[in-house]
C-alpha cells in the first residue's frame, strides 16, 4: 500500500498560464446542437483555452514559472530540482523538455532536471517526487512544472474528447522546511486499464505509418485517427467514480482525519458528472470543492494548480491550509495528497 | 440482486422514454433517448446501487437490459 509521508516539505507558491484563445463549445459546428447542449450541461465544459500551433506546453510552463519566480523573489540558484510533468513534450523522443527549460529559466547547471510523462495524476506524482528529494534536506527548493496542450491530441471530429480538453501549464515551488509537517500521499497504479486513455500509434509499440493519420469511424460513431486520442469514456467514468473516492478515503483513514479536517479538496477536473459523484461519495460540501472545468475544461496535469489559481488565490493566504488534492486518469494512475500547509503564495492567472 | 429493481433503476435514468417501454428484453441501445450521457448515468447507478463497475465492453456487448443485468450480477 503506497501510503507515504515526506517530512519537512512545504508548498510555497503556485502559478498558472493559459493561452489567450478561447474556444466556446456552443460555437462547435461539427456536432448536432442538442448533443453539444447535453455535453455542456452534463460534462460542465462551456469553453476552454487553445494553444496556437507555435505554442508548446513548455512555453505555458516557462511563463508560469517566470511569473512565480518574479512574484516570490526566489533566488534561482536555490532551485536544485526541476521536474516537468507532461505528455506533450517539445520533442517526441529526445531530448527531455526539462533540460531545455533549465536553460530557458536560467537555472543553475547544478540542477537535476527531468521529464515525467504522466497526465491527470501527474500533479500528485510530481509533488511526491519533489517532496521525496527535498525532505532529506540536501537541497533547498524544487520547481514542479505541469501541463499539457491536451486540446491538440483529439481528432477534431471526435465527440468523446474534442470539446473536453483545454491547454494550460502551471508552476509550483516547494521548499525544505524544518517546521513543516510535510506532505502525506496515497499513490496507486492499474496498468490493466492502459487502453482506456491511449494514443495507439506513433510510439515504438505501434510505429507511426502512412495510415496513422487516416480517420476511421468506430462502432459507436466516433471518428478518430490511430495517432489521435482514444478515450473510452465509459471505462474512465467507471474508474473515476470508484477509485477517486477510495484513494481519498484510504489516505483520510490512515491519517485519522474527516472532512472537517479539510478546508479545500481540489480534484483533477475530469468531467462535472464524475467529479460531483466523487464529491458526494466523500460527503464533501460544495463550498470546499472548487471547479475550473466550466471555463478551462479538463487541463490534464495542470487542472489542480489551475483550479487553485483561479478559485483559491485569496483563501490560500491563510496561515494554515488543510488541503486534499487528488489526481486520477491516464495510466491508469492516481494519487492523493493531504497537507497541513502554511500560507501559499498564488500568482494571478496569466495568459500568453 | 433483484431483476425488477434493476429494471426500474435502469428506467429511471431516462427522462422522456415511457416506463412501460422497459422490459428485460428491451434492446436499450435502440431507444431514441439512449446516448453516451445516459450510459454514464447507468454506470453511476450500478456503482451506487450495487457497488460494481460496468466497463465500456459491458455496455458494448450487452444487447438487452437483461444482458446487462446478467453481466452486473456476475461481477
Amino acid at each position: 500500500m503506497a501510503l507515504l509521508h515526506n517530512r519537512f516539505v512545504s508548498i510555497t507558491g503556485i502559478s498558472a498560464c493559459v493561452p489567450g484563445q478561447i474556444e466556446k463549445n456552443s460555437e462547435n459546428s461539427f456536432f448536432p446542437e442538442g448533443d453539444v447542449k447535453a455535453f455542456i450541461h452534463n460534462v460542465g465544459v462551456e469553453e476552454f483555452r487553445k494553444a496556437g500551433e507555435d505554442t508548446c506546453t513548455s512555453d505555458l510552463c516557462v511563463a508560469a514559472a517566470e511569473k512565480l519566480l518574479e512574484d516570490t523573489g526566489v533566488d534561482r540558484s536555490e532551485i536544485g530540482l526541476l521536474v516537468f510533468v507532461s505528455q506533450s513534450p517539445d520533442y517526441y523522443f529526445l531530448p527531455n523538455t526539462a533540460c531545455i527549460i533549465q536553460d530557458r529559466l536560467k537555472l543553475s547547471k547544478e540542477t537535476l532536471a527531468f521529464d515525467v510523462p504522466l497526465g491527470c495524476s501527474g500533479y500528485i506524482y510530481g509533488l511526491n517526487l519533489i517532496a521525496a528529494f527535498l525532505s532529506s534536506g540536501q537541497m533547498k527548493r524544487g520547481l514542479l512544472l505541469v501541463g499539457d496542450t491536451a486540446s491538440k491530441i483529439p481528432y477534431p471530429k471526435d465527440k468523446s474528447s474534442s470539446m473536453l480538453f483545454g491547454d494550460a501549464g502551471a508552476a509550483t515551488l516547494l521548499e525544505y522546511d524544518e517546521k513543516a509537517d510535510g506532505l502525506f500521499f496515497h499513490m496507486a497504479t492499474d496498468g490493466s486499464g492502459h487502453k482506456a486513455i491511449i494514443v495507439p500509434e506513433g510510439g515504438y509499440r505501434n510505429r507511426f505509418t502512412a495510415n496513422s493519420l487516416t480517420a476511421y469511424t468506430n462502432e459507436e460513431g466516433l471518428t478518430r485517427s490511430p495517432n489521435s486520442l482514444h478515450l473510452d469514456g465509459f471505462d474512465v467514468f467507471s474508474f473515476g467514480i470508484s477509485e477517486a473516492p477510495k484513494t481519498c478515503k484510504k489516505l483520510m483513514d490512515h491519517l485519522k482525519i474527516t472532512t472537517e479536517d479539510i478546508d479545500f479538496a481540489v480534484f483533477h477536473q475530469a468531467n462535472k458528472m464524475m467529479n460531483e459523484k466523487i464529491r458526494k461519495k466523500l460527503s464533501l460540501p460544495e463550498t470546499k470543492v472548487p471547479y475550473s472545468l466550466k471555463h478551462f475544461g479538463n487541463t490534464s496535469s495542470a487542472s489542480i494548480p489551475l483550479t487553485i489559481v483561479t478559485e483559491l488565490k485569496t483563501a490560500l493566504s491563510n496561515p494554515v491550509n488543510r488541503l486534499l488534492l487528488c489526481g486520477f486518469g491516464v495510466g491508469l494512475s492516481w494519487g492523493t495528497l493531504y497537507t497541513n500547509n502554511r500560507s501559499i503564495f498564488v500568482s494571478d492567472l496569466i495568459e500568453i | 440482486m433483484d431483476k425488477d429493481q434493476f429494471l426500474q433503476a435502469f428506467a429511471e435514468q431516462f427522462d422522456e422514454t415511457d416506463l412501460s417501454v422497459f422490459t428485460p428484453s428491451t434492446k436499450f441501445k435502440e431507444l431514441d433517448e439512449w446516448s453516451s450521457m445516459v450510459a454514464l448515468m447507468i454506470i453511476a447507478m450500478v456503482d451506487e446501487n450495487y457497488n460494481k463497475k460496468i466497463t465500456g465492453a459491458d455496455l458494448r456487448e450487452a444487447v438487452t437490459i437483461e444482458d446487462l443485468f446478467n453481466r452486473v450480477h456476475a461481477k
